[in-house]
């Protein structure tokens, strides 16, 4: 695993709005790249049991609905501490693993509960903002929330952009807002939401990345969870294509989180494949790769279980988040 | 390995196919493989069989029968037996066997992919993704021909029994595009699968035996080269098709010439990958590995030659050389490989000399640095760059993974180093400005061009060559064509069939009183009067044998000129139809004011009465008005083929075509057989009839007035045998129709080899010039074009 320290923290560099007009993405070219690349690649047996505990280090277990309390994100942490049942640990010989999801995901108001039932733990807290989902909140009360969400405990800030700047062509507009929402973070790492499935066009989500990592952006990630289209294969490819570009540019690693509709091992580990082609195994942390979901990790315990007893599993045998 | 350490190193690890069931099937006919003929397995006449080995092991997988004339004959009889039957059973009737086909090899998926991975070497990815699936669409599509023939197709025929030799690089899709649309129309086949993959040809067989196909309509030999030779002289077989080499096409081309066999030979490629500096370029890496690292390049059509725009060559250079890096090469059947094995230790020879040649030449090498197995025969993914149009591996087909890269400055530039070949197979070409693409690929002479893709294929669209990568389509509609003849075409004889030649007559007088015999004839090249290089003339006597003219005698430095003169005509193949048409009428106008005059030539020539000589202007003009009328509406075709993509099936010109006209046709031979071929914007030669050669000569008077751009008709006259042998062995005439004895189809066809002209004989049969329902059939127009498919994938 990746030593945080090693990680130079991307300061962003200055806009370069030419190169961001020239960008042009192939749809259907991509498509077929991402059709064919989970082709390509497969995990057996024991490679493939290691790459799901793998899988669940990268997820942020996340809970993001209007009828969330403090008791439902106790619940949620409990199982971000013990993602996966102790006998399935042993019969793995990965007890020493320790084992944990990459984080926690929740709004503002319920970072306080998620700080209670994490102390003692490294898990980090994240939470989503500036107005998230839709975004359509003034910048100061933008600003504010974060700023609030960071003194409450949050260590990772997911943020929306503005997607009426997409489509206005007021690329500045999108640096200008993300340079500041970092600045806000201070040493919380930002995670800026494109939210891919409304931006419609893969030179569109093309774009906004580079405009988001330009700024600063620690992570960038595909969607709230509450668009119409969330991850999918080929937007992946684009955004991780970005990140490869602009470490070669400048030295940054960013990170990816593909959010929304990742619900099977089976998934999961095709965008892990993804990564690890197109970005190598150093995006294989859970510093530089996470995934936004709430019920991947019920049918990986499964798939561990299968692997462990050769039988196939029933959730009711899992912890619930 | 455990758990524990996976979980740091984060390897693949293995995930090898399971090949049990294929290991079982061998082993089930004791790992020996043999014909299948008139539904009988048939061990071979000689009883020797060769090793078939899994290049990705050196395994021995089965023997593999040899087979001989002996053979061949066998299956031929029964082929011909079964013939009429199967054309008898009717479209439906074929559809539901060919269902079947379908069915069964989906059924059977998997068992055909293991078998074809351990056979040829190709990776299991490929063989279950890519071949099998595209093995049973064109089942399923020709399924839908069979059953649409009847009313689709109706004043055709089917050829009768055909032989089909296939290469190793696709076993069973080879043998799926040359079955499936010849069972489909009726012919009864023998096929000859490579000598290095019989294995799913076999396994192909017993399901044609399980699905109880009638016996002797598909038969299956095996065998190298000797079994391939004895199907191609085969006397009983009425067409072959062949896919491979072109130096083996060549022999196919004269071995079969003169003998009326039909044949379509797709063959060798060097096709272009074109990159201009607005393409989506982390796509064209994608690209190219898809074009040149797919099936270990062992790809007819891969795109083995990268041409760059000069201003983003260093930046996809430097991409492709780290994605080089990140291929996988190993076992066929492990499932996260990238490459396999080639073929076979003879073919990764023949790679490395040209990879060694290429470096002595001057290339820069760039070569993977993936692990490579130790056993099995492999070759690691090659990128050759510094590479000039003049290096010999710009120029050659290597057939195995290396790609060759070149830059260009304008797309004009790109478009000429493109053509710098002599093949023309397929060309990708990458731009997201539709407006540059769509003027690219017309422009590039290949009968495949995919814009933003590469490797794609469809049973609904056609493929095959320009110039040495062959001729013929497979797939759609214009495959089709490869497997029927014309109903009236199959009855043609020898034989005069129109008209008693007319007595002489007495009225010798008046003709010769009313026409003037001092009118200077000449050749006509290039839009201009000129004598011939000889200096020579002949006598040209009327039917009664009175001296009535000269006539230049052309010879080869005419036709040199004539053939110049036409390239120097290229617009006339870009002009639009429209443009065409007017002209065509126009010639049609002024052939109709002078109509009397030729009548009267007509009949000083040849005897007839005036009201057959002015019923064959009358016909001529109307001959023009046909081929005036389809020139703007003999249109391409927008094919389907699954996924967000259309596919344009554009007609084009041939090129140059040579026309020797038919000897007993006299005017109206002459306009029959020019106007099609220009209307369709070719440009061509032509050499009259010997006895009717004035009314060529006459002719371009007319052409003079209509507008005809120079160069378009070029007339020579002369020996006809003489200037059919210079223009059969001119390198720059891509196309030759050839009407006269069978000493000169055979020539013709011969000759032809050399640079895969496009030929159509007579075989010394005469043809009713007469019945406007034949000369004027779709015929002369399929002739005088080549359909280019050019792949648009599309996707906002």
């Amino acid at each position: 695993m990746l030593n945080k320290q090693t990680l130079k923290r991307n300061t962003g560099i200055p806009l370069d709005l030419g190169f961001i007009q020239s960008i042009n993405i192939n749809r259907s070219a991509v498509e077929r790249r991402a059709s064919t690349i989970v082709k390509r690649r497969t995990v057996k047996k024991q490679h493939q049991a290691a790459w799901l505990l793998k899988a669940i280090t990268f997820i942020d277990l996340t809970t993001l609905a209007g009828d969330d309390t403090p008791g439902k994100v106790r619940r949620l942490c409990q199982k971000a501490k013990n993602p996966i049942n102790k006998e399935l640990l042993i019969a793995l010989d990965a007890s020493s693993l320790n084992i944990t999801t990459g984080a926690v995901c929740v709004y503002h108001n319920m970072i306080t509960s998620a700080v209670d039932a994490l102390k003692e733990t490294n898990i980090p807290i994240a939470a989503v903002s500036t107005g998230f989902p839709a975004g359509q909140s003034p910048l100061s009360i933008k600003l504010a929330e974060i700023e609030a969400s960071v003194k409450a405990g949050a260590t990772e800030i997911d943020i929306v952009i503005s997607r009426e700047k997409v489509f206005t062509g007021d690329w500045q507009g999108i640096y200008d807002e993300v340079k500041a929402y970092r600045l806000t973070c201070k040493e919380a790492h930002i995670k800026t939401i494109l939210a891919t499935g409304e931006l419609a066009t893969l030179t569109n989500i093309a774009k906004a990345s580079w405009v988001c990592m330009m700024a600063g952006a620690d992570f960038i990630k595909t969607s709230t969870g509450k668009e119409p289209v969330n991850a999918t294969l080929p937007v992946s490819l684009v955004m991780v294509r970005a990140i490869r570009a602009y470490f070669e540019l400048t030295g940054f690693a960013i990170g990816y989180k593909p959010a929304g509709g990742i619900q099977t091992a089976k998934q999961a580990l095709e965008y892990m494949i993804l990564m690890k082609e197109e970005l190598g195994n150093k995006w294989l942390d859970p510093h530089l790769f996470r995934f936004g979901a709430s019920s991947l990790l019920g049918d990986i315990e499964r798939q561990l279980e299968h692997f462990v007893t050769g039988s196939y599993s029933a959730s009711y045998r899992h912890a619930m988040s | 390995m455990s758990v524990k350490e996976i979980f740091t190193t984060m390897e693949y690890g293995p995930s090898s196919e399971n090949s049990d069931a294929a290991q079982q099937w061998l082993a089930a006919k004791n790992n020996q493989l043999n014909h299948y003929i008139n539904g009988q397995w048939q061990t071979p006449a000689n009883k020797q069989y060769f090793a078939s080995t899994n290049p990705a092991t050196n395994d021995k997988l089965a023997d593999v029968a040899q087979g001989n004339d002996k053979d061949v004959d066998l299956a031929v009889s029964a082929a011909k037996k079964a013939n009429n039957a199967w054309q008898k059973l009717g479209g439906h009737g074929r559809a539901k066997y060919l269902y079947a086909l379908a069915r069964q090899l989906q059924k059977h998926s998997r068992l055909f992919a293991v078998l074809e991975s351990l056979d040829n070497g190709k990776p299991i990815r490929e063989s279950r993704d890519i071949d099998i699936p595209l093995v049973a669409r064109h089942f399923y599509h020709h399924a839908g021909w069979a059953q649409l023939m009847d009313n689709e197709l109706p004043n055709y025929q089917a050829l009768g029994v055909v032989g089909q030799i296939i290469p190793w690089n696709f076993p069973l899709l080879m043998l799926a595009w040359k079955v499936a649309p010849a069972l489909a129309m009726g012919n009864t086949v023998i096929l000859k699968p490579a000598e290095f993959t019989p294995a799913t040809a076999v396994l192909f067989a017993q399901i044609c035996d399980e699905i109880k196909l009638p016996k002797g309509v598909f038969n299956l030999i095996l065998g190298d080269g000797i079994a391939g030779q004895a199907i191609v002289e085969h006397k009983d077989i009425a067409k072959i098709a062949f896919t491979g080499s072109t130096a083996v096409g060549r022999l196919i081309r004269q071995a079969t010439a003169g003998s009326g066999k039909k044949i379509s030979l797709e063959l060798g490629g060097k096709s272009a990958f074109i990159v201009f500096e607005d393409a989506d370029l982390d796509s064209v890496v994608e690209g190219v590995v898809d074009a040149i690292w797919f099936n270990q390049g062992q790809v007819c059509c891969a795109g083995s030659r990268l041409l760059m725009q000069e201003s983003i060559a260093k930046k996809l250079t430097n991409k492709l050389v780290a994605r080089l890096n990140k291929l996988v090469i190993g076992n066929s059947l492990d499932k996260s490989i990238d490459m396999g094995a080639i073929i076979d230790p003879s073919q990764a020879k023949i790679i490395k000399a040209m990879v060694e040649l290429g470096v002595e030449e001057g290339a820069t090498l760039h070569q993977s640095n993936s692990k490579i197995p130790t056993n099995g025969c492999f070759y690691p993914p090659t990128l050759l760059t510094n590479v000039e149009p003049a290096s010999t591996v710009a120029q050659q087909e290597i057939f195995g993974p290396v790609l060759v890269a070149m830059t260009f400055r304008t797309p004009n530039e790109a478009v000429q180093i493109a053509n710098n070949s002599r093949y023309g197979l397929a060309a990708s070409v990458w731009s997201e400005n539709i407006n540059l693409a769509l003027d690219v690929a017309p422009k590039i002479k290949a009968g495949v061009v995919w814009i933003n893709s590469t490797n794609i294929f469809d049973a609904s669209v056609g493929f095959g060559g320009y110039k040495e990568s062959g001729f013929g389509r497979e797939g759609g509609k214009e495959g089709l064509f490869e497997y029927i003849q014309e109903s009236w075409q199959a009855k043609l004889t020898s034989k005069i069939a129109t008209k008693a030649k007319p007595q002489k007559t007495n009225n010798k007088a008046t003709a010769q009183d009313e026409i003037n015999i001092d009118k200077t004839a000449k050749l006509y090249i290039g839009g201009k009067q000129v004598r011939p290089d000889s200096g020579y003339s002949i006598a040209v006597v009327d039917y009664n044998g009175q001296h009535i003219a000269e006539l230049p005698q052309g010879s080869r430095k005419d036709i040199r000129n004539a053939v110049e003169a036409a390239n120097k005509a290229s617009a006339w193949s870009s002009a639009s139809g429209h443009n065409r048409a007017q002209v065509l009428y126009f010639i049609a106008e002024n052939l109709s004011a002078r109509s009397d005059e030729f009548a009267k030539r007509i009949s000083q020539l040849t005897g007839k009465s005036t009201s057959d000589a002015v019923n064959e202007v009358e016909l001529s003009i109307r001959r023009i008005f046909t081929s005036a009328a389809w020139a703007d509406k003999y249109e391409g075709k927008i094919h389907t083929p699954p996924g967000r993509i259309v596919t344009l099936a554009m007609k084009e010109a041939v090129g140059n075509i040579a026309i020797v006209a038919p000897e007993e046709a006299g005017l109206l031979g002459m306009i029959s057989t020019i106007m099609p071929a220009i209307a369709m914007g070719n440009r061509v030669i032509f050499v009259p009839a010997s006895e009717t050669a004035l009314l060529a000569t006459d002719f371009y008077q007319i052409l003079n007035t209509s507008d005809l751009p120079g160069g378009v008709i070029n007339i020579i006259t002369g020996d006809r045998d003489e200037l059919t042998d210079t223009l059969a062995k001119h390198y720059d005439i891509d196309g030759f129709w050839y009407w006269g004895n069978e000493a000169g189809s055979k020539l013709v066809e011969f000759e032809a080899a050399a640079t895969m002209k496009r030929t159509w004989v007579n075989h010394g049969k005469i043809y009713d010039w007469y019945d406007s329902s034949q000369i004027e059939s779709d015929l002369f127009l399929r002739k005088a074009v080549e359909i280019k498919n050019v792949w648009v994938p599309y996707g906002a």
